[in-house]
């Protein structure tokens, strides 16, 4: 590991003052992706700014929305009865990452700022443009099962791994940064990225950018949301693909609004607007569903190895939907 | 970097590089050797401890952030001296059941079935709870899914289940 400095401020106006004036600095947080890639030498910053101590840590209901402190832990948020009962697709998405301990110790903020899983991002052996930018990407025509089938470019084919991204994007959630500037607010939609010539970007966040808060808007959709994730063993594994959803029925059963969100399939959380527009005011049939997948997957791009995840996306979704009509959350 | 811990009961304060993951600080400098390294990535659940209470991996940490705090390994789990009578109630139950073959795993095993019970029974919810919002049970299926973290290459999985299954009756 390289040697580093450490700093951990008391004052989230400091933390930013100190990652952005070090091109250098990184922010820590629960450290459960970012300690690993200091052993394998995925980044290698000079100066490590600990954001555990900033307080920033509760969860605060107001009757329009849930406000989750970015260093709110993955379990405890889980586990917040508000967001079980309002937005059970988010506490639902949680639960389905990683294991017990590493819950515990991951942050909200750090959730949706951990890094790619690709393989050869985390191989410091083979040429990648995100880690090193303009060294080549070994995925395409490599190891190709995780690959993205939606939105990528020649420079990467990348998939986000977070779950909690994935419903956030769904259920319209609103991310808070604080910068050297001061405070703006991020739709989660758009803090993520394609991959386009600058895979090693991440997220939309300026160096010295720290995630402070996320903001959840109550809706009849929220309530009514779930995750559905397929992956290769039954629990402590990243998705091949996930489907966020959230229904709003009429009385008669037609769609008044719907939400849908796909994981594992790109750079960033896929939001399937046109899936969603297919679905307004239909009958959320399986077939209607499946229909509706088909539209938003017009322009997916798949090769031997990936094309399993079109037919696992539709399957997803669908369980998903299914799973909403039954009542299930 | 100075850091104060506790550790098992015993006050700890050490100067450390700030590259020093918990798990090293813990056995290469305080001779506290019941966490285990093994695939050091997070991915085995071998270096599991009790941190502030709460199940926590102790090779994705670094020993500066931790400053403070509170650590039980699976050693200090045990009341006092070395003795069967002296286990946790956690280890009695993984020596009934045969809950290791190689025994390598094991520290981890107890010390996240222990903080994995405390969240069962503080009401948090897991992948495979049915209902969100009700009380979750101590069913095999939710043992095995809250046990995910913590892997056994002996495959001594049936004995450790059966273990934790005997802590939650006892307990509930």
């Amino acid at each position: 590991m390289r040697p580093f400095a450490y700093h951990r401020p008391a004052d989230p106006a400091e933390a930013v003052a100190l990652v952005a004036a070090d091109p250098a600095a990184s922010f820590l947080g629960g450290g459960t992706n970012l300690v690993d890639h200091l052993k394998l030498g995925v980044t290698r910053p000079g100066t490590l700014v600990d954001v555990t101590g900033l307080g920033l840590d509760t969860v605060e209901q107001t009757d329009a929305s849930l406000r989750i402190g970015t260093n709110v832990r993955n379990s405890d948020l889980a586990a917040h009865p508000a967001l079980r009962a309002g937005w059970p697709a988010v506490s639902r998405a949680l639960l389905a990452g990683a294991s017990g301990q590493i819950r515990n110790q991951a942050t909200t903020g750090g959730n949706l700022l951990q890094r790619t899983r690709c393989v050869y991002f985390q191989d410091v052996t083979t040429p990648c443009n995100k880690r090193e930018s303009g060294s080549g990407c070994s995925a395409i025509g490599g190891y190709g099962r995780y690959n993205a089938v939606l939105g990528a470019s020649g420079q990467c084919v990348a998939t986000h791994p977070s779950d909690l991204a994935v419903a956030l994007a769904a259920l319209d959630a609103v991310v808070v940064v604080l910068g050297p500037d001061g405070e703006r607010r991020i739709p989660a939609t758009e803090l993520h990225r394609l991959p386009e010539e600058h895979p090693e970007h991440d997220t939309t966040l300026r160096h010295g950018e720290l995630i402070t808060a996320v903001e959840l808007p109550s809706s009849p959709l929220a309530a009514r949301s779930t995750y559905q994730k397929a992956r290769d063993r039954a629990s402590y594994a990243f998705a091949l693909v996930s489907a966020a959803v959230g229904l709003d029925l009429d009385e008669d059963g037609t769609v008044r609004d719907v939400r849908i969100a796909w994981g594992g399939v790109a750079h960033k959380p896929w939001r399937a607007t046109r899936a969603e527009d297919a679905l307004r005011g239909e009958q959320p049939t399986e077939d209607a569903v499946r229909a509706a997948v088909d539209i938003e997957l017009t322009g997916a791009n798949t090769d031997d190895q990936s094309a399993y995840k079109l037919p696992m996306v539709r399957a997803t979704t669908t369980y998903a939907v299914h799973r909403l009509l039954e009542g299930s959350r | 970097m100075s850091v104060q811990l506790s550790v098992d009961g015993r006050r700890v304060d050490v100067n450390v590089d700030p590259r020093t993951t918990l798990l090293d600080l813990l056995r290469e400098r305080l001779d506290v050797i019941a966490p285990k390294k093994g695939c050091d990535h997070g991915q085995c659940g071998s270096c599991t401890v009790l941190l502030d209470g709460r199940r926590h991996l102790t090779c994705l940490a670094l020993a500066v952030a931790q400053d403070g705090a509170e650590i039980v390994t699976a050693e200090g789990l045990a009341g006092g001296p070395d003795g069967e009578h002296d286990l946790h109630a956690m280890q009695r139950a993984f020596l009934e059941h045969d809950g290791y073959q190689c025994g390598y795993c094991t520290p981890g095993q107890i010390c996240s079935a222990v903080g994995m019970l405390a969240e069962l029974a503080d009401g948090h919810p897991s992948h495979v709870s049915p209902d969100l919002t009700a009380a979750p049970k101590a069913t095999d299926e939710e043992i095995r899914e809250r046990m995910s973290g913590n892997l056994c290459r002996c495959g001594a999985y049936v004995g450790i289940l059966a273990a934790i299954r005997q802590s939650a009756q006892a307990s509930a």
